[in-house]
């Protein structure tokens, strides 16, 4: 790229960050002048209550996600999956593998469509199936999405304790379905893959292109997840803000309280097979939690859907077995479950 | 030159191969390009995350879409 178009980038990069940050700060005020002055919609009414709602959330959550999806294509810039996948085989890492594969599949963006290849190349590259689970874990249960949705809706604390306990989950899950010795429950090619699998020894390569010139790319990805999941925010927020007026209070309070041992369980059972873009599912859940269901039960509830489901287990297929993709979900689950209790415990 | 644009048909891979149509035809590269989406023959490529950017048997990009112009500087190599 040329001189000046880079200035020209780092002057706009310049530009809008701050006044993204400064329209995130003062959003409140802004929406209120929007909706109870601009519109002229009483503060007091349902409706002037309900549009100030939509906007504000919706924008909140958009300049969150545009932020988050950039921020984790610059990390993403400097450690590639490859740089991980290089660690992982050449370095000495006594237990901490299971850790770092969890935590770098928590930092890369998730695509569904890269998983097989990724597994594949885990595999190919002599990593032991326990870590790549590790990092098949926490993969798509903590991603960009699901983290913006999160920090709109349920603030940091929350968060903080779903990012972390995926990433615990990812670490010990990996640890234990390591332990069970599956690998003779991959498909067939796989096998084959993993009997010629060598250590990587070649060094990894950096990318030539320099950072700078990458920036564009990065923040269009960035905007593309936006634009992507633009659609499911605005179901989400509008079918939260529907379910805000017409649920009762505490309708669920009396079949999905903490008390009752078997709501958490269920509430996991039913979010397994289901699959639902994080950005729908977490406007929904907020309404679910203000309608009586513990948090716990919910955070627990939206790793079912967001973290396993029907899709991905069809994808898994090509290089598993069933009765492994079954051992994969069922250990899972039941980590969701008990982290749901734990949850609801000391929340 | 050969181009061959790995990816198992996800939005991301349609990208790549249409900028890189794109860029072909604008600069008058001599180039084939072929898409291959069998995993099989994507694994050989050694790659962990897809689209990916093949030129003459030589990865030269991976994991991302790059913009019109990384492509040209890419093409122009051959």
């Amino acid at each position: 790229m040329e001189e000046k178009k880079r200035i020209r980038l780092i002057v706009a990069v310049a530009v809008v960050l701050p006044a993204l940050i400064c329209l995130y700060y003062f959003l409140p005020q802004i929406v209120d002048l929007f909706t109870y002055d601009l519109l002229g919609l009483s503060s007091g009414s349902h409706l002037g209550t309900s549009v100030n709602f939509f906007f504000y959330d919706t924008v909140k959550i958009l300049i969150l996600l545009f932020l988050i999806s950039s921020l984790m294509g610059v990390v993403n810039a400097y450690f590639p999956i490859d740089r991980l996948r290089n660690y992982l085989t050449t370095k000495k890492m006594y237990g901490l593998q299971y850790f770092f594969a969890s935590l770098f599949g928590a930092i890369t963006p998730f695509c569904s469509c890269s998983s097989i290849p990724l597994f594949i190349g885990f595999v190919k590259g002599g990593i032991p199936l326990g870590v790549t689970f590790a990092f098949l874990i926490t993969s798509p249960l903590v991603n960009e999405v699901a983290v913006a949705m999160f920090l709109g809706v349920f603030g940091v604390k929350a968060t903080l304790i779903y990012a972390a306990s995926g990433i615990f989950m990812g670490t010990v899950g990996g640890f234990i379905l390591g332990k069970f010795k599956l690998e003779r429950y991959l498909s067939d090619w796989v096998k084959q893959i993993q009997a010629q699998s060598e250590i990587e020894t070649e060094k990894w390569e950096g990318e030539k292109t320099p950072f700078i010139d990458r920036l564009p790319s990065i923040i269009r990805d960035g905007w593309d997840i936006v634009r992507k999941v633009l659609v499911y925010v605005l179901i989400g927020i509008a079918i939260g803000a529907a379910m805000h007026g017409y649920v009762p209070e505490d309708f669920f309070a009396g079949y999905l309280s903490a008390d009752r041992w078997y709501a958490m369980p269920l509430a996991v059972l039913a979010g397994v097979p289901m699959y639902a873009n994080a950005a729908g599912i977490v406007p929904v859940i907020q309404v679910f939690v203000a309608k009586g269901v513990p948090l716990g039960t919910a955070i627990a509830f939206m790793m079912a859907v967001v973290g396993l489901s029907l899709p991905e287990a069809t994808l898994l297929k090509k290089v598993m077995t069933w009765k492994l993709i079954g051992i994969f979900f069922g250990t899972i689950s039941l980590f969701i479950i008990l982290l749901g209790y734990l949850f609801n415990f000391i929340l | 030159m050969e181009i061959k644009i790995l990816g198992t048909g996800c939005p991301k891979c349609k990208t790549l191969e249409k900028i890189t149509r794109e860029v072909v035809a604008q600069n008058g590269f001599q180039a084939e390009i072929i898409k291959v989406e069998d995993l099989m023959e994507i694994m050989t490529y050694n790659i962990l995350s897809t689209p990916a950017l093949v030129v003459n048997g030589k990865v030269e990009i991976k994991g991302r879409v790059p913009s019109a112009e990384e492509i040209k500087q890419v093409l122009a190599k051959y």
